[in-house]
Parts: structure tokens; sequence; C-alpha cells
């Protein structure tokens, strides 16, 4: 095969209908089934973060502007909260789907595509995204840490920046031989941009190297900023690169990773 | 038996890189009627289901389901096709009745009529006891019967059982074989496959055999008994004498030596081994009726597969 049409293989638009959402709602079912565990994380972390390191480690640390540093974290608390309920759904949970479970063989024997069931876990990804992060912004607010009325668009945002990670998820799954594997993505790629996204310190405290490559390479970088405007900042017009950013990586890797995972399970 | 062709795969061939799993098979299947693929691990026969329920593309050739062609038609085929896979894909998050009705909504059955067929199918399986029940309680038996409910919730035209009866106790076996006839007559087309001749034998109209992605033979299991096997098997215990004696008395007839034991097959008709047996008392000698077994042995030869 040509470079070309083979590249072009991988950005095929993929056909979808609404049975994309047969696929979501088996998803939710399965997570309604045990919502009450599942509810324990999104609710116990940020209290845990914010009392470690917003009141303990933040009486250490001096702030521009005097800023307070349980302030400057909260926002950053429930992005990362995006981060991980969708990457871990469409990485660890939705192997386990494919793999274990054979409940993609399953669906595609019935009229859903294969495309359909991967668009479907995609939906779902940015749907956990959506909950997680909305409970994390609950317990922000319950400490008094939201001081702006546009928090409420934290959670489009949410599911935006849900279905981006859930897409670079799903192209980690489409590739992993097995399981163990996604320590990889796990190790370099989520927990650095976790510390490295002005998320814990500002991002001009890094190299401006770090700053560049925290720019251009880390989805959570520009969900945090944005959530910090929502939160407490307000907005501002320059915001909208941020926005760009996420609304032009988003599609492609929605696409690449059907195309990936229908290459993987359909030969 | 109607004569309307349902299935039918012309020049069908299914590479996986240089592997060529299914090998320029042309085979038809009628309306009404119960067709096996018989074979050895790895001769193609799921490959071909897969093919033929839409979920796997061929390299070369044409396949049509009804009328309509798998590469175009996919979703509409899939509509009226019930499969029942070799590997348990059953939801185990769910409880017996909730992964009937999550499979429902996969093909737009509106609720209540999905739960309306669920109660009649989980009777129909003899499973209405286990509707609350999770996946992970069921036995092997009873996961196959939940399997085969929910390839039924669509009222599927056509039905794929990939081995429908692999690692089920007799008991289970026989309550799987009732359901298939029962579902022939209502007018469901079954292919299955298998590797128990029994089952082939019970339950086939006609049978197809694999082997390294080619259909070596098809037909009809008496017919094809006949053709390759003869009516009757003399299996005596092995010895060089009563071998050499065999050879000359049967000169046209087919000597299998396995392990300890001669078989001999012939075209004669019946009744001609027992007149040699009641000349000579050779040792463990014993007549039996000749079977599928036969035939597939003699045409797969008895090489293990992987």
């Amino acid at each position: 095969m040509k470079t070309s049409s083979r590249i072009a293989s991988f950005f095929k638009i993929p056909k979808l209908s609404y049975r994309v959402w047969h696929v979501w709602r088996r998803d939710r079912d399965v997570f309604m089934k045990t919502y009450k565990v599942n509810f324990i994380p999104p609710l116990v972390e940020p209290v845990l973060y914010l009392l470690g390191l917003g009141l303990g480690l933040g009486g250490f640390v001096q702030l521009p502007g005097g800023l307070r540093y349980d302030v400057f974290i909260a926002p950053a608390l429930v992005a990362v909260s995006m981060m991980y309920a969708s990457f871990f759904e469409c990485t660890y949970g939705s192997f386990v789907r494919m793999y274990y479970q054979k409940t993609f063989d399953a669906i595609i024997a019935t009229p859903l595509s294969l495309e359909e069931v991967i668009a479907g876990e995609l939906l779902w990804g940015a749907t956990k995204s959506l909950i997680n992060s909305s409970i994390v912004l609950a317990v922000i607010s319950l400490f008094g840490l939201v001081s702006t009325p546009f928090f409420l668009l934290v959670v489009p945002l949410s599911f935006l920046v849900g279905l981006l990670f859930s897409s670079i998820a799903m192209c980690f799954t489409a590739i992993t031989p097995n399981i163990d594997s996604f320590n990889y993505p796990a190790f370099l790629f989520i927990t650095p941009m976790f510390i490295l996204s002005g998320t814990f310190f500002p991002l001009d405290k890094l190299h401006i190297g770090a700053q560049i490559v925290a720019n251009i390479f880390f989805p959570l970088t520009h969900a945090t900023t944005l959530t910090r405007a929502m939160t407490y900042e307000g907005l501002r017009l320059n915001l909208l690169l941020n926005l760009a950013w996420l609304l032009a990586t988003t599609p492609f890797f929605f696409v690449l990773s059907i195309n990936m995972m229908k290459k993987r399970l359909i030969k | 038996m109607q004569s309307e062709v349902l299935i039918e795969a012309k020049s069908l061939t299914k590479k996986f890189g240089e592997f060529v799993a299914v090998d320029n098979i042309n085979f038809q299947v009628m309306k009404g009627e119960v067709l096996g693929f018989l074979g050895p691990n790895g001769a193609g026969k799921t490959t071909t289901m897969k093919m033929v329920n839409c979920v796997l593309p061929s390299t070369v050739g044409a396949l049509s389901v009804a009328g309509l062609d798998v590469t175009e038609s996919a979703r509409e085929i899939k509509k009226m096709i019930g499969v029942a896979p070799q590997e348990d894909n059953l939801d185990p998050d769910f409880t017996v009745f909730h992964n009937m009705i999550v499979y429902a909504r996969y093909f737009d059955i509106p609720k209540s009529e999905a739960k309306k067929r669920t109660i009649e199918l989980l009777q129909f399986v003899q499973l209405e006891e286990k509707r609350d029940v999770l996946i992970d309680q069921l036995s092997a038996g009873m996961k196959r019967r939940l399997i085969l409910a929910r390839a039924l919730i669509n009222e599927p035209q056509i039905l794929i059982l990939d081995e429908p009866t692999t690692g089920l106790d007799p008991q289970a076996r026989h309550l799987i074989w009732d359901k298939i006839r029962s579902l022939q007559k209502q007018g469901v087309t079954i292919v299955l496959t298998t590797h128990y001749m029994e089952e082939a034998a019970q339950l086939c109209n006609r049978i197809l055999i694999m082997d390294n992605g080619k259909i070596i033979e098809e037909g009809e299991p008496p017919d094809l008994i006949k053709k390759h096997v003869g009516e009757e098997v003399l299996e005596v215990a092995y010895d060089e004498e009563v071998l050499k004696f065999l050879k000359k008395t049967f000169p046209d007839a087919r000597l299998d030596v396995v392990s300890d034991r001669i078989q001999v097959f012939t075209n004669q008709p019946k009744g001609v081994f027992s007149r040699i047996l009641r000349r000579f008392d050779f040792k463990a000698a014993m007549i039996r009726d000749a079977n599928l077994e036969d035939v597939f042995l003699k045409l797969t030869g008895r090489r293990l597969r992987e």
C-alpha cells in the first residue's frame, strides 16, 4: 500500500448512527449497578488533596498576588479528575470489555458496527469525565473555592476534555499487547502531565522548553487553564486558544482511535 | 425440504496475511435445513461463520444472505441472523434477565416487547428460575442455553451455532439438541459447526466437511457413510497373521491399523463379516455399524490438529 493511502486509512471518517447510544447505555447500566462505589474516589480524593496539599503544604507556599494555595489547586483537581476518569475508562475498562469479556464481539454480531461500538465507548469515557469532575466541582465549591458563575461551563468542558482523553486512551488500547502495558502511558504520559500542566505550581516557574512542551503536548494544561478561569479567574479572550487546541485535537484522536481499533479487531 | 437458497458462497476466500484460513469454497444453505460444518480445529469453520455473520470481511469471493450481499448490507443481514458464538461473551456485570434486555436494545426491540420475548425465551431454554442470577453463578450448560436464548431475541430467520455443545455433559447436550430440533420445526434455518460426529448425525440434514480451509466433502450423513466406509466395520485385535488373512479375504477392503486394533472397511453389503466370524475365532472381534466418525477420520486423517 502507498504511504499516503496508508495514512489516509487511519483518518477515514467513521459511519455512525444513533446506535452508538446503545453501547453508551450498556456502559451506563454497568456503572449504575455499582454507583455507590463509583462515587467514592471523586468525593474522597479532592478532600484529601485540599486538606493535605491546600491547607498543609499551602502554609509554606507563596503565590504571586498572595493567592491562597488551595484556591490555586482546586480547579486543577477538577481538571485532573476529567483526565483520570476518561483515560482509565478507555484503557483498562475498554480493554477488559474487548479482551477478557468479549463484549465487543457480542455487540458486533448485532446490527451495530465496530465503529459504533468504539464511538459509544468514547462517549461513555467522556461521560465518566463529566460525572467525576462534576462531583469534584461540587466538593471544591463546598470548600468555598468557586467564586465566579462561569463554573457552570466546566460541565460541558469536562465532556470535551473527557472525549479527548478517551480518544487518546483508545489509541493506546488499540496497540497494547496486554493489560500490564498500560503502565507505559500511565507513567510516561499521564503522571508527568499530572505534575507538569500548571496544576500544582504556575507553569511559568518551569524552563521555557518545558512550558512549550506542556502547551503543545499536554491536554491537561489547556483543561486546567480553562477550569481555573471558569472557577475563580473569570473569562478572557486568550482562553479561546486553549479551547481551539482542544477542539482541534479531539476530532483528530476520535477518528484516529476508531480506525486504529478497527485495524486491531477486524483483520 | 424447500429448495430456496438462503445463503450462497462463491469462491469464498479468507487470508490472514499469508495464511489462507478459508480457501476458495462454494456452498449453499437451503431455507429450513440444518447444515453442519465439520472439521478439525483450524479447518476454517469459525472463520466461515464470521464471514456469513458479516463481522469478518472476505478476502476474495462473493457471499450473499437472503439475496443480500454481505459487504453492502451487513446491517440488514445481521438483523435477521442470530449467533451463538463458541466463546462465552455474556455480560458478567448483568443478571440473566438484563443480559437479554441489553442485547435486545442492540436490535432496537422496544422494551416491553424485549421483556415479553425474554420471559418466553428463558422458559424455552429452561432458565426462568435463574432470571435474577449473575452470569458467573451459572453452570457451563446454563451459559450455553442463555447464549442460545440470546441468539433468538431478534426472532432470527437464520441461526448460526458455533460448537453449540462443546464441553457440556450429556444431559445438557441433549437439551440443546432438543431445542435445535424444535427451532428447525418452527422454520428456522440453522448452520452449525461441530467436532461431534454424533451431533452432526443427529441434527444435520446435510453436512460439509472442511479441512485446511477447503470443503473436502458434502452430502447427507447416511449417504456419506455408505459412500466412504460402507455399512459395517469389522474390528479385531491386531495380529500379523490375522492381518495377512484379512488382506487376502477382502482384497478390495481398506484396512486401518489403529494402535492395537485392525479396522476393516468394505463396500460389500451387510453380513459379510458375520459369515467370516462364524468360521474363524478372532481375538476381541466386533462388528459395528459404520458411522460418520469413520468417514471423518478417513477424509481428514488421524494426525493431531492444534
